[in-house]
């Protein structure tokens, strides 16, 4: 089967062709293409008007290095929530009208479920049920996946995502964007005991729900406090990255005791953090369960996730109608 | 003299923010536009946290940072739209946001990093501004513009 994905929920117009759910075709992600300055180099920063401009150059790209066209595909999948609602109807907009005139089966994907199936992409073998952990720039969700469509989120954070607070700090030491693999480096050199930020846990003791912008401000309060902290950067990095991992990795390991599970998949742009990867692994080994991970341009967001994940709802007979609308929270 | 319709305070913990954040959305109504100003950590999704209470918002709904998603939405007694414009770098891109619908749309809005946007806030606004005094303290400065804004900020004298 071969399934068309298209993502445009947040920064990235992307679309992908996926064989068997598991074989990648192709993979184009509009900020890529730019830096080949195929397409007039535009990043589409933020709106669904360079969503717009990016989407069909982007899908013709995708089928051709696939070398088929639209009537060679067996379905399409889309990414419908959570994003923006404008960036979102881009892509469904165009897959409704691709899936019409050709005839085609579509079917709407949760993009964080989506985050989840870069996994199967990685891992052909793996199999539910497992515990996944989604943390990226926007979110940081602990879900448990008892099967194939049947989730139950167990933990959210309750106002910043990690990736928003690792980019936040380094913007606010100027340290460039992103933030992420920024601190992820600099944090090697540095000890990350140094200084003790706080973790914040919630009064109710049975919730598994995270917490950063404590840990953010902590970490801006140290920085204005302390004279010459250029100096001490690798510390303050290395410390602040060490609380945000340590939370983490606390829920995850708490929720994975809670539901049995022997699997552990990380998930999001936050999972290619070296440090959550290195730590959670030693950590779940410790307790007898396998740690998964996608290689980097899976981990971020990207629309061959979107087309593995399709890949098993239309297997199922589940297909979305032209009624479908763009869920901003979902 | 003229009267100062200002209103300077203090918070001393980010749940006293939250709280004031309550005490002003109760009094928020249709159309209104909330401008949060303030540095990183100040407090501004923690008042916008209050504020979203204060609009009936439920509390199994976070209220998280929308600085990634830009906007998001919630269902309180009137739709409250939380726009993050931490990632703008110019007005072009707030133009493409279709900021219109929201600045003046079908519910309340709440901006952060609103001094951004300066320029493009509807005439009737409440500024507010969030500033770092100590770990936990926050001076919070109330400046409304408009009849409306100056009611809400003389009840939350009271």
């Amino acid at each position: 089967m071969l399934v068309l994905g298209i993502e445009t929920s947040c920064d990235e117009t992307a679309a992908s062709v996926v064989k068997g759910g598991k074989e990648i075709l192709s993979n184009i992600v509009a900020s890529q293409v730019a830096i080949h300055r195929k397409f007039w180099g535009v990043v589409p920063e933020l709106a669904s008007r360079k969503h717009l401009e990016l989407i069909n150059p982007i899908i013709s790209e995708a089928l051709s290095r696939a070398e088929i066209g639209f009537s060679d595909l067996d379905g399409i999948a889309v990414t419908y929530g959570p994003g923006l609602v404008g960036a979102l109807l881009v892509g469904l907009s165009t897959t409704k009208a691709i899936a019409y005139s050709n005839n085609l089966p579509f079917v709407g994907i949760n993009h964080l479920e989506g985050h989840i199936y870069a996994n199967y992409l990685e891992y052909p073998s793996l199999k539910p049920p497992l515990l996944s952990l989604i943390v990226s720039g926007g979110h940081s969700d602990l879900v448990y996946v008892k099967d194939h469509g049947i989730y139950e989120v167990m933990g959210r954070t309750r106002d910043d995502a990690p990736g928003e607070a690792f980019d936040k700090i380094a913007k606010f030491l100027k340290l460039g964007y992103p933030g992420g693999p920024i601190i992820d480096e600099l944090a090697k050199k540095g000890n990350p005991k140094a200084i003790p930020f706080p973790r914040v846990s919630f009064k109710a003791k049975e919730t598994l729900d995270f917490s950063f912008s404590g840990v953010k401000t902590a970490v801006i309060d140290y920085i204005t406090k302390i004279q010459d902290p250029g100096s001490r950067i690798q510390d303050i990095v290395a410390s602040f990255q060490e609380a945000v991992v340590d939370m983490l990795i606390k829920n995850t390991l708490r929720a994975a005791k809670m539901k049995g599970v022997k699997r552990i998949v990380l998930a999001g742009g936050v999972a290619a953090n070296s440090r959550l990867r290195e730590r959670l692994r030693e950590e779940a080994e410790a307790r007898g369960i396998r740690l998964f991970y996608p290689r980097e341009e899976l981990c971020t967001d990207n629309a061959a996730m979107i087309a593995c994940c399709g890949h098993y709802k239309l297997k199922e007979g589940i297909r979305s109608d032209l009624s479908l609308n763009a869920v901003a929270n979902l | 003299m003229k009267r100062k319709r200002t209103l300077d305070l203090e918070t001393r913990s980010a749940e006293e923010t939250i709280d004031l954040g309550k005490r002003i959305g109760k009094l928020l109504r249709l159309g209104d536009v909330v401008a949060l100003i303030g540095k990183l950590g100040s407090g501004k999704t923690t008042l916008a946290q209050g504020l979203a209470r204060g609009l009936g918002v439920k509390k199994r709904d976070y209220v998280t940072s929308p600085s990634f998603t830009l906007i998001k939405e919630y269902k309180g007694k009137l739709p409250v739209y939380h726009i993050d414009l931490y990632r703008i770098d110019n007005l072009r891109e707030v133009y493409d946001l279709g900021y219109e619908e929201y600045f003046y749309g079908e519910g309340v809005t709440i901006i952060e990093w609103a001094e951004k946007v300066r320029k493009l806030l509807p005439q009737e606004v409440m500024i507010i501004n969030l500033e770092i005094i100590a770990e936990k303290r926050r001076r919070v400065e109330l400046i409304p513009k408009g009849k409306h804004c100056q009611e809400i900020v003389k009840r939350i004298k009271c």
